[in-house]
């Protein structure tokens, strides 16, 4: 229990450092970083929580797809980042204000709340024990029978966002060469073969 | 002694958490991408949230929503971004005071 405990703190000090820092960091490269640590560190207590799956399903989607995109996007774009960091403490004391005010209405509701007696008994797909079955096995139980369409329909989400990237980053550049099939396939051998009577002895 | 970790304690990580977020948009107006960055934070503290509930009420639905809940926000961070690569590319800026067109 001390070992789980220390490690709660560890990695919930180590989450919360590295958000202030992904907020407050003067480079976005840095910021981009700090947000990876922040996500391993919430993969940490998903895993102290035991929610193995989804550590490794934030690990594996945020770490290594997301945070890779924003880190591309903030290298690819030339933007002078200093310039666009000018007011940062014009807007500190306002965004101070309402920042602690809804941690303290959070931390308030926190403190004055409990839980209904029975509100474990009324879940509608019971956690079996981790002794029988794995999380991830049991995970997979549920989303492929009893929330199936919500699965698939997730599925279509992210095809969608596919979709729309594709279709907004994509553009026409003129001068560039590509490969027609229908007009290579239009081509008619008198268009482009052509039969010259060669004198004998001149040559074309 | 404070070592026995439960239900509250993770609440109150996902609340930091969750302020810091909202702190982030409010502190850096004029850089979208870490406004983006910020709304981010926000949905991890949100599956905190899920997921420390689905495990004190013993119920996988909650994890299940926070799948889904993950899913959604990797397809909005996918969109955002290539606004924003579309958005630099018309205009050379990313800066929020300057993304006033439709304002009529």
């Amino acid at each position: 229990m001390i070992v789980q405990g220390l490690a709660f703190y560890l990695f919930a000090f180590i989450a919360v450092a590295a958000a202030v820092m992904v907020i407050s960091a003067r480079n976005p490269v840095h910021s981009v970083l700090f947000l990876i640590l922040t996500f391993f560190n919430a993969a940490a207590l998903f895993v102290l929580m035991g929610a193995e799956f989804l550590a490794m399903i934030l690990i594996v989607v945020y770490v290594g797809a997301v945070a890779v995109m924003f880190l591309f996007v903030v290298m690819m774009l030339d933007i002078n980042f200093a310039e666009l960091r000018q007011g940062f403490l014009q807007y500190l004391p306002i965004g101070g204000l309402v920042g602690l005010v809804l941690l303290a209405e959070l931390l308030i509701i926190l403190g004055g709340w409990t839980l209904a007696p029975d509100a474990a008994i009324g879940g509608s797909a019971p956690t079996p024990a981790p002794a029988t079955i794995s999380n991830t096995d049991a995970l997979g139980q549920l989303i492929y029978t009893h929330y199936f369409y919500l699965f698939q329909a997730s599925g279509v989400v992210l095809l969608i966002a596919m979709i729309g990237a594709i279709v907004l980053t994509y553009r026409r550049r003129p001068g560039v060469r590509r490969q027609n099939i229908s007009e290579q396939l239009q081509r008619h051998p008198g268009d482009s073969v052509e039969v010259r009577k060669v004198e004998t002895g001149r040559g074309i | 002694m404070m070592v026995e970790v439960g239900l509250s304690h993770y609440l109150t990580v996902a609340a930091i958490l969750f302020a810091i977020g909202i702190f982030g948009i409010f502190l850096n107006r004029k850089n979208v991408i870490i406004i983006l960055m910020s709304i981010e934070l926000m949905l991890l503290a949100v599956n905190i949230n899920l997921v420390a509930f689905s495990v004190e009420l013993n119920d996988l639905v909650g994890q299940v929503f926070a799948m889904f809940v993950l899913t959604v926000a990797a397809a909005e961070a996918a969109i955002g971004l290539a606004i924003l690569v579309v958005y630099f590319r018309n205009r050379g800026t990313i800066a929020v005071e300057d993304i006033n067109l439709m304002k009529g």
